[in-house]
């Protein structure tokens, strides 16, 4: 074919001209000063998630009449994590949004992309212990959305009472209490591994017990010095996946299950153990009121029963985007959210699954079970946060490995080596000093 | 093109150069200078915010990369496989689509028919189907008394009901290609064998095959690289699991875009690239070579 049709030829100048000059006209036209403003809210898109935002922003708009705020939602997960980096990177971002603290935050590069609030009346009522979290380099960029959640392990209280069964504090209790499950013709452990994240949670809400037996374990691991597969009590994570797998403890067609799928199993009693955080109960209260009752938690048990505790995973955060035209109101909107008032408007929409990190706030009576029993956790101070909150280095594969040592298809010992890689591979990534 | 019999001028277009200016500016932009740009970004630490050179650091990570020899070995495995069965369920369906049959317009259809439908409609369909406890598959092999096994959440079976799947979906193509390949063969031909009284083991084995040729060496080039870069399939049905079992490269770069390694995701591209070149070129030439003879 030698020439084109002209027509063709003339449709794609066409197109090409309609396409260099629709990238003029964004950006929205400038409200005049003081009148009424137009905030747009970034957020997630599962259901927990999706109905604190409304309740923040609806509870914010009636106080605020002249703010208004459009809510955006966005998948979760890496997917959605590019979504934002895109956003930020090109100026696109709204003004305010949702996301999660710690490590990932630090990938996002705040410093140039997101306003500083250190010092700022903003973050008055937060509880300071959290700031680390929502910081790069000392300053501080964002406030708590959320609450507290533990992870560890969900139980079904129902099958416990049935079965005259006692909260382990070992892990040797933890599995004698498997068998008399498994004897029972009850599902052990829910393990649903098509979600792959859920995978990991034996590995990761094992870090209070790693901490405990290490107590350095976070810095040195940062820094280069400290690894999975040589600090012993590392493994044990990894060796926890392979028990369960061995001694045949989990549900039928694991391989392919799904989180809602291993929810349901826990709530109606079909499992008795779920290695997985608190903060995916509330949404299940619609189609299951008895979620709040018969659903428990209990922190991931180790070695020593003296020095049982929980991980806790420190609340997803909201930040505002330095592109924003917007700032006095986006403030305004922080500091709600971060105010007894705005968790009191939360609690109304979602009932919470664990404490707030808010100073003044205080759990409501009608709790879930799993935020008392986090809570006295909480009380005892035998709470530790993820390693994510601790180091900036989280690597991307331990989902697949872990699938992969809770399936009996690597030993533990060549899953924790494969992290360690994993997890060099990210530093190097990163730009981190000593890698 | 064959050369018409005008003067040996320069041969000169009817239209302006100029016209092609449009279409050039935009095969520029959204073709050419991102592809500059990849082989440029392959070769930094890219964070989207910013970019710091590394040299050739990313494709000696990219290669260190502990599950590249599973891919490797599980993207050759999945498109000979895929590419293989394509050829012999294409050839068997062509034949059988070309003979005279009642109904034969609607099974050509209902071969095709898999084609149309998108690739991801078909991944998340097929692994609804394939659940262990409530699929379709599985409830039907029960009935015969057959348990079946937990076939994408299980690392041996994996990969293989993914290629399966891939096979279902795309033997249309291939079967329509026989068909278009079988019915250009001279009828000439069939009569002879008829002539010398022989059966239709005969006419298939000494006149279909070796004269569907063309078509053969089209099916085996078009599979190949489409199992050379399967991604869809193995995305919505397993993601590569469980743990790497049913891994390609595709999806173990898509991971890695995934985990914000920009650059390094972008250098596993170019290798890709010069990978699928490298094996496809001498394929073709080779197979090209048989077709002229």
């Amino acid at each position: 074919m030698k020439s084109s049709p002209p027509t063709l030829t003339m449709a794609v100048a066409v197109v090409a001209i309609a396409a260099l000059t629709s990238c003029g006209t964004s950006g929205d036209d400038e409200p005049a000063a003081g009148g009424p403003v137009t905030l747009s809210f970034l957020t997630g898109s599962d259901q927990s998630t999706v109905d604190t935002s409304k309740a923040l922003a609806d509870a914010f708009m009636k106080v605020n009449p002249d703010i208004k705020i459009e809510i955006e939602n966005q998948p979760g997960g890496s997917e959605g994590d590019n979504v934002i980096k895109t956003r930020l990177s090109t100026g696109e971002m709204s003004d305010v949004f949702w996301y999660n603290s710690g490590s990932l935050l630090q990938a996002l590069n705040p410093a140039q992309t997101m306003v500083d609030l250190t010092g700022d009346p903003v973050l008055a009522d937060v509880q300071p212990d959290y700031l680390p979290v929502v910081s790069q380099g000392g300053r501080a960029f964002g406030v708590p959305a959320t609450t507290l959640a533990g992870g560890g392990i969900l139980y079904n209280r129902k099958v416990y009472e049935r079965l005259g069964l006692r909260v382990p504090r070992t892990w040797d209790e933890f599995m004698a209490n498997n068998e008399k499950i498994k004897a029972a013709d009850i599902t052990p452990v829910i393990s649903t591994f098509k979600d792959t994240w859920t995978s990991q949670l034996f590995v990761l809400s094992d870090f209070y017990n790693v901490q405990a037996a290490t107590p350095n374990f976070a810095a040195d691991y940062t820094a280069g010095k400290a690894k999975f597969a040589t600090t012993p009590a590392a493994i044990g994570g990894f060796q926890h996946l392979a028990d369960v797998h061995a001694r045949d403890f989990m549900n039928k067609g694991f391989g392919s299950a799904v989180l809602d799928q291993g929810l349901k199993m826990l709530i109606e009693g079909a499992g008795a153990h779920y290695p997985m955080l608190t903060t995916l109960l509330p949404a299940q209260l619609e189609n299951y009121p008895q979620t709040a009752t018969d659903v428990g938690f209990f922190g991931l048990p180790g070695a020593d029963a003296a020095k049982h505790g929980a991980t806790v995973w420190e609340p997803a955060a909201l930040y505002i985007a330095k592109t924003t035209e917007h700032l006095d109101a986006a403030k305004k909107f922080l500091a709600f959210v971060a105010s007894p008032a705005g968790t009191d408007a939360v609690t109304a929409a979602v009932r919470p699954s664990g404490p707030y990190r808010i100073k003044g706030s205080k759990l409501p009576e009608d709790a879930l079970q799993v935020a008392k029993d986090l809570q006295v956790y909480i009380d005892q101070g035998a709470t530790a946060p993820a390693l994510e909150f601790l180091s900036p280095i989280k690597g991307p594969s331990l989902e697949q490995i872990t699938v992969a040592v809770g399936s009996g298809l690597t030993p533990p010992a060549e899953g924790a080596a494969q992290y360690d890689q994993d997890v060099e591979k990210q530093a190097k990534q990163l730009g981190l000093t000593g890698w | 093109m064959t050369k018409h019999a005008r003067p040996p001028t320069r041969n000169k277009s009817p239209y302006p150069y100029w016209l092609y200016l449009p279409a050039g500016a935009v095969f520029l932009l959204i073709f050419l200078v991102p592809t500059g740009l990849a082989f440029y970004f392959s070769l930094t630490r890219w964070t989207l915010f910013d970019s710091t050179f590394v040299g050739l650091d990313n494709f000696r990570d990219f290669l260190a990369e502990q599950n590249l020899r599973v891919g490797f070995q599980n993207t050759l495995f999945y498109a000979v496989v895929t590419s293989g069965l394509k050829v012999v369920l294409g050839l068997g369906l062509g034949v059988l689509l070309t003979g005279r049959m009642r109904l034969r317009g609607f099974l050509r259809a209902v071969v095709f028919f898999p084609v149309l439908v998108s690739t991801v409609a078909v991944g998340i369909t097929f692994s609804a189907l394939l659940r262990p406890d409530t699929g379709l598959v599985n409830k039907a092999l029960a009935v015969v008394g057959v348990s079946g096994p937990d076939w994408l959440g299980d690392a041996t079976t994996a990969l293989l009901s993914v290629g399966l799947v891939d096979v279902w979906a795309g033997v249309g193509l291939a079967t329509v290609i026989y068909i278009a390949g079988i019915l250009s063969i001279p009828t000439d031909y069939y009569q002879a064998v008829a002539v010398d009284g022989g059966t239709a083991w005969h006419r298939f084995r000494h006149v279909t095959l070796p004269l569907s040729w063309p078509a053969t060496y089209s099916v085996i080039i078009l599979s190949l690289i489409g199992g050379l870069r399967s991604f869809e399939f193995v995305w919505t049905m397993t993601r590569g699991g469980p743990g790497f079992s049913s891994d390609v490269i595709a999806s173990i770069i898509y991971k890695q875009y995934q985990a914000g390694f920009f650059g390094l995701s972008t250098a596993g591209n170019v290798l890709l690239f010069l990978i699928v070149t490298a094996l496809v070129l001498p394929l073709n030439h080779f197979l090209g070579k048989r077709q002229v003879t």
